[in-house]
């Protein structure tokens, strides 16, 4: 049963990662990186990791991926001279891929059926007595608190230089600067002159 | 049953997809961002399935704190090809030469 599950959750993952670096077009792209996030939210799932697979879900499907949607449809992108080289790199893709694939199943004992073990029956958080977000936020919130903090203060770093990044004055618009507002003084709007009273004519006395 | 291997082989997969995507859409910016993005998921389904295999939390941390820095990456990566988008009116790998690098 979870062999179904993994081999179904496995094949839209990798049909869809297919779809990104194939298709034309940037927002179908986009959406096909979507589903390989879902359908690698529902592996996590499966592999108890359940805090990580929402986490996925949230911030990916949530709010990186639509980034990239909104940033895909505020550009408006000619498509077709991006795709120029794509049917000329494709073998040497395919060659550079296939290798690095077998290599890497070497690498990691694949090949010689060393991994071929099959999990602890029981999840290793209940193992331990946990929930699975328990077994984490003891981890992070104790050993791990200061590069916790390192992420934090990361994060926000990221967001200003973002609006930096992205921030322009237009020359020729209105706008309000409320820091040129607030620091205004009486004496930069107000004038007072001193002058002499003046004898009011009657109408006509010219 | 399902074991390890099976992980780690879709593991591989990803990632050599990815890399092939890197190598055929390298005109394109944003294809190349996402062949990032995927590149590090494919990471963090090792990660979670060596975790699990190992009983061990530091794995499921580590993707914690991978999530956070692609998530700063990306935003960032984005914000700079808008700027890039609006000075020079392409994202074109090809024309962007006026650092002659």
């Amino acid at each position: 049963m979870e062999l179904i599950a993994f081999y179904l959750f496995a094949a839209m993952t990798v049909a869809s990662a297919l779809g990104v670096i194939t298709l034309k077009n940037p927002v179908h792209a986009v959406l096909c990186l979507v589903l390989t996030f879902f359908s690698t939210a529902c592996l996590f799932l499966l592999l108890q990791a359940e805090f990580l697979g929402v986490v996925l879900v949230l911030v990916y499907v949530g709010a990186v991926m639509v980034l990239f949607l909104f940033v895909v449809m505020m550009l408006d992108i000619n498509t077709v001279p991006l795709r120029e080289g794509f049917a000329r790199y494709l073998p040497v893709a395919g060659l550079v891929a296939g290798l690095m694939f077998v290599q890497m199943l070497v690498m990691m004992g694949v090949t010689t059926g060393k991994r071929d073990v099959a999990f602890a029956a029981a999840d290793p958080a209940a193992a331990a007595g946990f929930s699975n977000l328990e077994w984490i936020g003891r981890t992070l919130f104790s050993g791990y608190i200061f590069p916790f903090e390192v992420a934090a203060v990361l994060l926000t770093v990221a967001i200003l230089a973002a609006v930096m990044l992205t921030l322009r004055r237009r020359v020729g618009t209105r706008h309000q600067d409320p820091a040129k507002q607030s620091a205004v003084r009486r004496e930069d709007r107000v004038r007072l002159v001193k002058m002499a009273a003046e004898v009011r004519r009657e109408e006509g006395d010219a | 049953m399902i074991t390890l291997a099976h992980f780690l082989t879709l593991g591989a997969v990803l990632f050599a997809l990815s890399v092939a995507g890197i190598i055929i859409n390298r005109k394109n910016v944003i294809v190349l961002l996402m062949c990032i993005e995927l590149m590090l998921l494919a990471v963090n389904i090792n990660f979670v399935a060596f975790s699990r295999f190992l009983g061990d939390v530091h794995g499921q941390i580590f993707v914690f704190f991978i999530l956070t820095v692609a998530a700063a990456e990306a935003a960032i990566g984005l914000a700079i090809l808008v700027a890039l988008f609006r000075n020079r009116g392409t994202i074109n790998v090809a024309e962007l030469n006026s650092m002659k690098g």
